[in-house]
């Protein structure tokens, strides 16, 4: 009796791991399987490109803002502590350097790639879970209007578009910041500041890298987004569950993929 | 809402255009047309390609690339010059570390020929990196095995005082020059 008690328990713990695993895995075949039905269907979101123009203003102008104004004030923060130690070893100097790369190489991309998860991928699950719930999506199937070809690609296309152009905005403006704590607020020498940072920043290997990684970002962030909406349970419950699990996998999966990337680009 | 993606893309551009243009070296590196010669080195130590190649701390060239001759046992080294730089054919080239641990270029010391290196050249008159550790160890060597300079009396002189070599050894490593 009490053997066969613990049998069972058992055999549900291991059914139970077993479902989620097989569970996740599907999930992930299902996203893997809406990713290449979008690039096929894609060409309706160049051909009637003013719907890609729509989605680019609400994913990537209305983010504008939070870039900006994150990049100022993390362009600041590194330029402050990047001071603080380096004028230990007397090269206050190279601060400038310090600031363009770590901005350049890493923040940029992956501080707009979270940022980018929380203000745009939140908006792009819950409107596409929404579209479901109120069968929106199942009304245009009716009407013999494929929704993938009206509604994922389109926004897809305008996340991968948005993304590189707002991490060269967040480099650019986090620069600016670093540049106006250094240099007036701080007294590093005007010159060296940028002189140094134009001999030590690659246009091959710092900036046409980041862009690399801001676009991988920007198509798992788009992707994650639009599946977790696509798959997201019709209640208003599952729509809710669906925006956490978009802002959760997005940020685990850039960062993942950050070191990937980077650990690509870094061999010489 | 076009016009804001408008202002929204031409902002992307002017920021990689910014980017390249004040941030990165697109500018400053462009060397115009170049000519090539080579030269080989019994060790390049951490010479990269795409280093510097200085005369008179001027920068004039890049090394293009770097690659092991395994008949002679020497790294030919193949480096980019301007063309607007005329070298003589006995120009010296060595390989100098900017500071004392920074990154490693090539310098190019000109000669007194009259005739001007050409392309596929190649420059017989080379100085090898210098390597850090085999400096330290000749140093040491040579400390060894010279003579010491009226050596009895000195011994003489410090043995009821400091007879431990430790001692001694210490201040021989404090008077090297690094």
């Amino acid at each position: 009796m009490i053997k066969s008690k613990l049998l069972n328990s058992l055999t549900r713990t291991l059914g139970g791991i077993g479902y989620r695993m097989t569970e996740r895995i599907w999930r992930l075949g299902a996203g893997a399987r809406l990713f290449f039905l979008t690039i096929f269907y894609s060409g309706e979101s160049f051909k009637r490109f003013h719907l890609t123009l729509r989605e680019i203003y609400f994913t990537g102008v209305m983010s504008l803002l939070i870039i900006v104004v994150s990049a100022f004030f993390v362009g600041m923060v590194l330029a402050l502590q990047g001071y603080n130690t380096l004028q230990k070893y007397g090269s206050s100097e190279a601060i400038g350097v310090l600031v363009a790369l770590s901005l350049v190489r890493e923040l940029g991309p992956v501080v707009t790639a979270l940022l980018f998860a929380g203000r745009a991928g939140t908006a792009i699950t819950a409107e596409i879970g929404l579209m479901k719930t109120t069968e929106q999506l199942s009304a245009m199937e009716m009407m013999a209007v494929n929704p993938i070809a009206r509604v994922i690609a389109p926004r897809f296309w305008a996340g991968v578009i948005s993304m590189p152009i707002l991490a060269t905005l967040f480099s650019m403006v986090g620069i600016l910041g670093g540049y106006i704590v250094a240099v007036p607020l701080i007294g590093v020498d005007d010159g060296a500041f940028w002189s140094q940072m134009q001999a030590n920043v690659d246009f091959r290997l710092d900036i046409v890298n980041g862009l690399i990684k801001s676009l991988v970002f920007g198509v798992a962030c788009t992707m994650i987004a639009l599946f977790e909406g696509f798959d997201a349970p019709p209640t208003a419950e599952g729509v809710s569950r669906a925006t956490t699990r978009t802002v959760v996998i997005s940020s685990l999966t850039v960062l993942a993929l950050d070191f990937v990337l980077t650990s690509f680009m870094l061999v010489i | 809402m076009d016009l804001w993606v408008g202002v929204f893309v031409a902002l992307g551009v002017a920021a990689l255009l910014g980017l390249a243009m004040k941030v990165g070296n697109l500018t400053s590196s462009q060397i115009g047309p170049t000519y090539s010669v080579t030269a080989s080195f019994e060790n390049v130590g951490s010479l990269k390609p795409r280093a510097p190649v200085k005369s008179a701390g001027v920068v004039v060239g890049r090394v293009d690339s770097i690659v092991f001759d395994s008949k002679k046992y020497e790294a030919l080294v193949t480096i980019n010059i301007d063309k607007r730089y005329a070298f003589p054919k006995d120009t010296f080239a060595n390989i100098y570390t900017a500071g004392l641990l920074g990154e490693q270029y090539v310098g190019l010391e000109a000669g007194g020929e009259d005739d001007a290196l050409k392309n596929g050249d190649k420059i017989s008159q080379t100085q090898d990196a210098i390597v850090l550790e085999k400096m330290i160890s000749q140093f040491l060597f040579s400390k060894a095995s010279e003579p010491k300079p009226d050596g009895k009396e000195a011994d003489a002189a410090n043995k009821p005082t400091d007879a431990k070599s430790t001692g001694v050894k210490k201040t021989e490593l404090g008077d090297a020059p690094f």
